[in-house]
């Protein structure tokens, strides 16, 4: 590959500028990526739905699980969303501070969606629901657990933006960092939006 | 400090240019990763082929004990998974990447780093799935794995070691299929559009798509499973409520598209190898590049054909039987086109172009035992018969390994920079074809004669042991075969290297690179105007034109 086509550290100020051509690169394999963990989802999701008649679903959705709780804690993880879009913005129009503090509150709001979740889980152990209980525990607790790492990873991925645009790489326009990032974000949201759908609302539906 | 020199030779680092071991084990350059894949490929094959010598000679004779019905639970179960994912994917895999780059003019995949984890995490599954003998015994319950028999109550703690290599094996395969993808999307020289790729680049796109499609289900299914048996999640577990078919499902949504992705790498070599052996273009590229995606579609339709003996209700059963009779037709139309190819063409015989044919012929019956399976009563006859076991080999080696084998012949001089010996490749290549044929032409008949696979022994049934007995001897036919493949490799490899990059006179841009090829592949490429563009650039008087 020729010189101009790669990422690079641009001399004695730390910023880091993507090419054209790995900026398509990055959008183009994450969302392969994602492409393929929808699949994984949608099979979890399957199987959960295979269960539905035999397991009582339904009936069990609603006597052991807070809609209200978890709703609050959807709607802190798409505000999450939101804050990312803020801050990619941010990185567009070169502004630094801004785009910090989004990021930080991205990663704020994610950790609160994960406790929240880690005390949902305390609440339905104390029930005596656990993942060896009933078919309900076995699907439940796979389909959110998964989901519940898919966001720490992307918790560690943001935390990585945090430190590098802290030490001033992400200064200025330029990188596909954030924008690379948030597609998985994005994507994390739109699979617990679905998730939730599934497990949380559609007893009171059906 | 820049990232990237144009002299890489110059400027790698001083620990790289001194220790080898080191170079091998960092490397993040595309045809080294392809080499150790291919190495690894052939250190499992060894593994794998042994594990099948020792079933045969179980088989050989009624009522043997030479392995007992644990032992041999094991081995069948490591003989299909070690095949499957240690040989046949990395295998197909490592010529994937080590010549996509190379076909599209570019210098490098697009990730290279990823490229390289892709590899060490495929080659950390099969140490995984083998350390399974040390730590209590390997997987016992066949290579597609069945709830019950799956659940901890029923089958040896391989099963763990099992899901655990699988599931690294399965990452490093979908890191790989979307570095292809990026890298053909992306990474394509001037000139070189979608329509003008060569057909293995073709086939590799396609494929990793399936890869990166199919993967998930069968990851979910081994997720659910660890699950089931660590923490005692009910997915599988009848009694708690679970359900054994739907172990069924999500495996066979993977088996089914897994066996294209084994298939549509080989598809590829052999498009190149009857074109250059035909000294022609490829007849009908067009049709070659939809058919495949059509097979890619349609591989997705056809899952249940696995469960026709599942009691799924004849109006499914109609369904994936007409669904699985279509996907024969986009197969069929290539091999049209292949053997349109060789018609009119002046065709060399060489050891490459002989698997080329024997494929045409062995995938063909492979084929014909396989769609006869679309006919629900019959596959509910044989199902779980030897007629099974003689399909599945005659288009997995038949066409996937004959595939490979077609393409090491044709691609060892670039790679190495030498040519394998005509002599003792066509000494291999017959060995291997009449040792093949005579293993498991015979099994056909032993599956109409009621013969069930996976079982240890048989009794003395009138026919039995005769054909089981040649159906050995064939098999270490193959394993002579196997031994005068590796001869050939190591005395070539002993030559001097040749000074002819291009022996073939082959069309793409591969062979325009040295043998072989430089750390940095490309310092300039052809002008590309048409699909074969190393072609035009030897005959400038009547290029092709698209």
């Amino acid at each position: 590959m020729s010189l101009d086509k790669r990422t690079w550290l641009i001399g004695s100020v730390k910023r880091i500028v993507t090419s054209k051509i790995d900026r398509m690169q990055n959008k183009i394999m994450m969302r392969l990526t994602i492409g393929s963990e929808a699949i994984f989802f949608i099979s979890l999701m399957i199987a959960y739905a295979y269960f539905w008649q035999s397991g009582h679903f339904g009936q069990a959705a609603t006597s052991h699980l807070d809609i209200f709780k978890t709703g609050v804690f959807t709607f802190l993880l798409i505000s999450s969303s939101f804050c990312f879009y803020r801050a990619e913005r941010a990185h567009r129009n070169g502004k630094t501070t801004p785009m910090v503090r989004w990021l930080l509150a991205t990663v704020l709001l994610g950790f609160v969606f994960l406790a929240g979740q880690a005390h949902e889980y305390y609440g339905l152990l104390k029930q005596h629901l656990s993942i060896s209980s009933s078919e309900f525990g076995s699907s439940f607790y796979a389909l959110t657990g998964f989901h519940a790492l898919h966001v720490l990873i992307g918790l560690v991925l943001i935390s990585i933006l945090l430190a590098l645009s802290v030490r001033g790489y992400l200064s200025n326009s330029g990188s596909s960092l954030l924008a690379t990032v948030g597609i998985y974000w994005h994507f994390v949201d739109v699979v617990w939006l679905c998730v939730f759908t599934l497990i949380y609302v559609l007893p009171y539906c059906i | 400090m820049k990232v990237l020199a144009f002299d890489i030779d110059r400027d790698l680092p001083q620990a790289h240019r001194d220790r080898k071991l080191l170079r091998w084990l960092s490397t993040v350059d595309h045809k080294q990763i392809g080499k150790l894949y291919l190495l690894a490929a052939l250190l499992f094959f060894v593994i794998g082929g042994t594990e099948a010598l020792l079933m045969r000679t179980q088989l050989a004779v009624a009522n043997n004990h030479f392995l007992s019905p644990e032992a041999y639970n094991q081995i069948f179960t490591m003989h299909g998974v070690t095949m499957i994912f240690f040989v046949m994917m990395p295998a197909l895999l490592g010529l994937t990447v080590y010549f996509t780059p190379l076909m599209i003019g570019a210098n490098e995949m697009a990730f290279p780093r990823l490229n390289a984890f892709s590899f060490w995490i495929t080659f950390m599954g099969g140490l995984l799935l083998y350390f399974s003998f040390a730590a209590g015994g390997a997987p016992d319950a066949g290579w597609f794995n069945y709830a019950p028999l799956n659940q901890n109550n029923y089958s040896s703690n391989g099963v763990n070691y099992y899901c655990m290599g699988l599931l690294l094996a399965g990452i490093g395969s979908v890191t790989t299929a979307i570095n292809v993808i990026v890298t053909v999307l992306t990474l394509r020289v001037k000139g070189m559009s979608l329509k003008r790729l060569p057909l293995f680049v073709w086939m590799a796109l396609v494929n990793s798509f399936l890869i990166a499609a199919a993967m998930p289900a069968l990851n979910a299914a081994l997720c659910m499973l660890l699950l089931d048996r660590l923490l005692y999640a009910n997915f599988f577990n009848v009694p708690a409520g679970g359900s054994a078919l739907l172990w069924q499902h999500l495996f066979w949504a993977f088996g089914h598209p897994e066996v294209y992705i084994l298939i549509l790498p080989a598809f590829g070599i052999f498009s190149e190898v009857f074109q250059v052996f035909s000294q022609k273009k490829i007849f009908g590229y067009a049709f070659v590049a939809g058919s495949t995606v059509a097979i890619g579609l349609l591989s997705f339709g056809v899952w249940m054909h696995h469960m026709f003996a599942a009691g799924m209700g004849n109006t499914v059963n109609s369904f994936f039987a007409a669904s699985s009779m279509l996907i024969g037709i986009p197969t069929g139309i290539k091999i049209f086109n292949w053997i349109g190819t060789m018609y009119g063409g002046s065709i060399r015989l060489r050891v490459s172009m002989l698997f080329a044919v024997a494929f045409l012929i062995e995938f063909t019956i492979g084929g014909l035992s396989g769609i006869a399976f679309s006919i629900v009563p019959i596959d509910w006859q044989m199902t779980d018969s030897y007629f099974v076991v003689a399909h599945l080999h005659y288009v997995f080696v038949g066409g996937s390994l004959f595939g490979v084998f077609s393409g090491l012949f044709y691609w060892f001089p670039k790679i190495t920079g030498r040519m394998l010996s005509e002599k003792m490749g066509k000494w291999f290549f017959w060995l291997f074809v009449i040792g093949f044929n005579l293993t498991f032409f015979l099994q056909h008949f032993l599956g109409m004669m009621g013969m069930a696979r996976r079982v240890y022994t048989y009794a003395e049934i009138p026919g039995y042991t005769i054909l089981n007995l040649l159906s050995s001897a064939g098999a270490y036919l193959m394993a002579a075969a196997a031994l005068v493949l590796f001869y050939n490799i190591y005395m070539t490899l002993k030559q001097p290297p040749l000074q002819n990059k291009d022996p073939w006179n082959a069309f793409t841009l591969e062979w325009y690179a040295d043998a072989p090829p430089k750390k940095k592949n490309f310092v300039d490429v052809p002008v590309v105007n048409s699909r074969r563009p190393f072609f035009d650039l030897k005959n400038p008087d009547h290029p092709d034109r698209d």
